[in-house]
This record gives C-alpha cells, sequence and structure tokens, in this order.
C-alpha cells in the first residue's frame, strides 16, 4: 500500500502552518519583539527570516518530500551513518509532546475560568496555588492535580483521534477546522484589543522602533532564536509532513508560504496582546513595560486579569483567547505526536492503527508527571533544555551534515523543476554558511550559560536530571536505534516509495 | 502612536501579510492550491 497522502496543497498547508503556529506565536513573539527594539526588532527578525528560516524550511520540506520518509527514514536514505540524527530529533519531539499537551490542558481549563473569571484578583495565587498546586522542588510530585489532569485527558483524546484517522482524515481534517477557527477568533480579539481605551499605548512599546538596538547582538541571536523555534523545524516534523507530498509538488513556494504566514499569525497576535496591555496599563495607571510580560506568565497571570478589567463581555474575549491558545497547541502538537509515530511506523512497518494505540498510551502515561504538582517546574527545566541545547544542536549538525556533506545540487534539481520561484546559490550560501554561524554562535553560548550557572536558580540535582540527562537521552536513544534493523529493509532503496498500511 | 511606530507597523504588515498574501496569489494562479 502507498505511502498516506495530503489530500491537498491547502490541507497540506494548513497542516504546516498549524504546525508552525504555537504557543510561541501567542505568548513570545509579542513580548520578544517588545524587549528587543520595538520595532527596529522587526529588521533583524525579517533578515533571519530569509537567512535561516526559510531557507531551513525548503531544505526539510525538499529532503521529507524526496526521500518519503519521517525523519529517522530520511537521514538514513541520505546517509545510513546518519540515521541516528532523524532519531534523535524523533525523541526530542517525544519529550516536548509529552509536556506539551500539559500546557494545552491548563489553556483548556482556562477556557473555562473565562466565563466566571475563577482566577479571582490574585491570578498568581490561582494558578501556582489554587490550580497547579506547585510544590516546592521537581522531586516532590504532590499527586495528581485533577485540574490539570481532566483537560490533560480532553486533549489526549483530541490528538489520539486526529492520529488514528490518518494524515487526510485525521490531520488535515483537525487543521481545517482548527487553522481557520484561530485565525478568526485571533482577527477579533485583535479588533477588541485595539479598541480598547489605551491600545495605542500598547501598540506604541511594540511597534515604536529603537533603531540603536540593532547593533546589540543579542537582539540578532533574539531575532534567529525566534525564527528558528517558531517554525517547527530541525525537530522531525516538517519533514515528516513533507513526506506525505505527492511526488510532484512546489516545495520553493510552500516553504515561502508556511515561513510567512507563521509569522503573519505573530503579528496578529500582537496585536491582539499589545493592545489588551496598552488597556491594562491604562486602566491600573502604569506604563505597558510595568504590565507587559512573556510565556506561560502573559498568558495564564498577565492575560486573565485584563481578561477581568475588559467593559464588556469579558468572559466571552476571554474564552476567545484560551481557545486560541488551545486550537494553536493542539494543531502543533498533533504534528509533534506524528513525527514520532511516523518513525516507528517506517522503521517496525506497523500498521497506523496499532502504532497510534500503543503510541499514545505510552506518552499519555508519560504526560502525567506533568500533571503532578511538580509538573510546572519539571516543565520548566526539561522546555529550556529540550529548546536551547538539545533543538539548537541537532539542527546545527542537521545544516552542517546536509549541506557540506550531501550534494546541495541534488536536492536543488529535484525541486527547481517544479517550484514557482527557484533556489540558487543564495540558498546554499545561507545553509553552508550563515545558518551554522548562528545556530553555533546560539549553541556554544547556551552551552557555556547552562554549564556555569544553574538556569532559573533551580538544584543542580534537578538540572541534571530533567535537563542534563533528558538531552543526553535523546541522543543515546538516537544512536541506540540506529542499531536496531529495519524491518524492511527495502524501503532504504534511494528510489523505493516508503509503504505503510 | 508615534509616526515612527506607524511606519514599522505598516512595514510589518506589507511584508509579511502582503508576503504570503503574494505566495499564495501565485500558487493559486500558476498550479492551484
Amino acid at each position: 500500500m502507498a505511502r498516506e497522502q495530503w489530500g491537498s496543497r491547502v490541507g497540506f498547508i494548513l497542516a504546516a502552518v498549524g504546525s508552525a503556529v504555537g504557543l510561541g506565536n501567542i505568548w513570545g513573539f509579542p513580548y520578544r519583539a517588545f524587549s528587543n527594539g520595538g520595532g527596529a526588532f522587526f529588521i533583524p527578525y525579517l533578515f533571519a527570516l530569509l537567512t535561516a528560516g526559510i531557507p531551513i524550511m525548503i531544505l526539510e520540506l525538499a529532503m521529507g518530500q524526496k526521500n518519503q520518509g519521517a525523519a529517522p527514514l530520511t537521514f538514513a536514505k541520505l546517509n545510513r551513518k546518519w540515521e541516528w540524527l532523524g532519531w534523535m530529533q524523533t525523541f526530542i519531539s517525544f519529550v516536548i509532546a509529552v509536556y506539551y499537551v500539559a500546557i494545552i490542558g491548563w489553556a483548556i481549563a482556562y477556557s473555562y475560568f473565562s466565563f466566571s473569571q475563577a482566577w479571582g484578583e490574585d491570578t498568581k495565587g490561582f494558578l501556582f496555588g489554587n490550580y497547579l498546586g506547585v510544590t516546592s522542588s521537581q522531586f516532590e510530585l504532590g499527586g495528581l492535580q485533577l485540574g490539570v489532569l481532566v483537560p490533560l485527558i480532553i486533549a489526549w483524546i483530541v490528538i489520539y483521534a486526529a492520529l488514528r484517522g490518518g494524515v487526510k482524515k485525521g490531520i488535515e481534517f483537525a487543521n481545517k477546522i482548527f487553522m481557520p477557527l484561530l485565525a478568526l477568533f485571533l482577527v477579533i480579539i485583535a479588533i477588541r484589543g485595539v479598541t480598547l481605551p489605551g491600545a495605542s499605548q500598547g501598540l506604541n512599546f511594540l511597534f515604536k522602533p529603537d533603531f540603536s538596538r540593532i547593533f546589540d547582538f543579542n537582539v540578532w541571536t533574539a531575532a534567529y532564536g525566534q525564527i528558528f523555534f517558531s517554525l517547527s523545524i530541525c525537530f522531525a516534523i516538517m519533514i515528516t509532513y513533507s513526506s506525505y507530498l505527492p511526488k510532484k509538488t512546489d516545495i520553493v513556494n510552500n516553504g515561502f508560504m508556511v515561513s510567512l504566514l507563521n509569522c503573519s499569525f505573530s503579528l496578529l497576535a500582537g496585536f491582539a496582546v499589545f493592545g489588551v496591555l496598552g488597556f491594562m496599563a491604562q486602566s491600573q495607571g502604569v506604563g505597558v513595560q510595568d504590565v507587559a510580560a512573556g510565556g506561560v506568565g502573559l498568558a495564564f497571570v498577565v492575560f486573565p486579569k485584563a481578561i477581568s478589567m475588559m467593559p464588556f463581555a469579558p468572559g466571552f474575549f476571554g474564552f476567545l483567547f484560551f481557545t486560541c491558545l488551545v486550537f494553536a497547541g493542539l494543531s502543533s502538537a498533533i504534528s509533534i505526536n506524528e513525527a514520532v509515530l511516523s518513525g516507528f511506523m517506517d522503521k517496525f512497518s506497523v500498521s497506523r492503527k496499532r502504532a497510534v494505540n500503543v503510541y499514545c498510551v505510552i506518552a499519555f502515561v508519560v504526560s502525567l508527571l506533568f500533571a503532578t504538582g511538580a509538573g510546572l517546574l519539571i516543565l520548566d527545566v526539561v522546555d529550556h533544555f529540550i529548546m536551547q541545547i538539545a533543538i539548537v544542536f541537532a539542527g546545527l549538525i542537521e545544516v552542517i551534515m546536509v549541506a557540506w556533506f550531501f550534494n546541495l545540487d541534488s536536492i536543488k534539481d529535484h525541486i527547481n523543476p517544479m517550484s514557482e520561484f527557484k533556489v540558487g546559490a543564495w540558498w546554499d550560501f545561507m545553509l553552508k554558511i550563515v545558518t551554522p554561524l548562528v545556530l553555533g554562535y546560539m549553541g556554544v553560548n547556551q552551552l557555556i550559560s547552562d554549564l556555569t550557572t544553574n538556569y532559573g536558580e533551580y538544584t543542580t540535582s534537578a538540572i541534571v536530571v530533567f535537563g542534563w540527562l533528558v538531552v543526553l537521552g535523546t541522543l543515546v536513544l538516537g544512536l541506540t536505534m540506529q542499531f536496531i534493523g529495519w524491518k524492511d529493509e527495502k524501503l532504504l532503496s534511494p528510489n523505493v516509495l516508503n509503504s505503510q498500511s | 502612536m508615534s509616526g515612527s511606530a506607524i511606519a514599522m507597523m505598516i512595514f510589518a504588515m506589507l511584508v509579511l501579510w502582503g508576503g504570503s498574501a503574494y505566495c499564495i496569489s501565485i500558487a493559486m494562479k500558476n498550479k492551484g492550491i
């Protein structure tokens, strides 16, 4: 039986954009822009998109589509010795999958809380105390939190249904619902946000350029980081999704569309977030910089407070905001889990039905760790090390291996004839020189920082167990998988299409 | 909002939203979407 395929090009685009647009687009980009030069941040941001984001996106889409396999099979087909890198990226995806679903669970719970604004006046105390029941350390689990467990199960049911349905009837179908709704809800919140009193003050903080920051190297690192972590590249996802594309596909324009649409969502989220923050600052009589935040703090502490202050239908707009997080999170979570699942389906030639059943049970059980009182503390460490160390080095090795030790011309010869835009020398230069330099700088800098200081001032034992050992685990498991044989060795032949039943 | 903020806002919108729209229009015109 032939490898599964997307039902349409628009189905693939929606799924790939759904994968790229995640929680980071909503809670990460606006704050990162604000704290790195405001409007001036857009210059390094767009530069990073053109010099690293889009070139890597095109590379991964081409690799997956050409080799018709998930990351391990794709790397094994490029060179049998590189299979471990595909597995390392696959295990990185597994780690992200099991904690990401917990945050989706929080957003589901907060969508419900919105109607009564159950968080009250002290939103921080509510989140860390009443809701998450955060313990004093990563090693004090504190039991399962029912308020987290129930939405976690709901999120897993949706993910299971999408994966079980397959590429066309499950993943594509889910994204055809989630992505239009996400866009619609974000537009509604953005319109509401920019029409609130004080919104222009918030937008001024987001867009007012501080051009002196252009010469700050850290701003450029932040821009490359935002692009790199936001596009779902270098951890097996885009390779897997593009492996379901037909033999003749416009890879280059697909890469441009997915990357630009992802950043367009970020910009839209910026309007929504900073419009509301401007209103909140004016209502409290403080500066926007005093209320601005990013990450979990923005979504679950600052935003609930802002929602409670809204003059009209706060429950409705709160519900829309947290549902946006749920849709953005679920579409990404589906892709992350599919990247893992597809790798194992290729390797062991197992049916989707059987693979999904076994995989989802294992992943669900592991994810329960993040529904305990220590869940947030563990998540914080795991997320930092997986994102800042594991993905950066997996990406660095990928671009060096493929750009320097593999014939890029053969990929160009494959994608250019069927693409509207052609890739040429600029693409080679970005992949061979710019991207390795930037990723290398980011990775080494972060490595030194994490080796000399404990992230988040957590204990060394917590950093070792949930940080370094998790990163090391993805590498060791990746190397181990290389020594396990393929059930169907014919898949590794360059011209044999992968089959899945 | 200051003039420079408005200018950067329009610049970002043009590049990102305009760029997306342009790529989609090319895809629709040439190969279908």
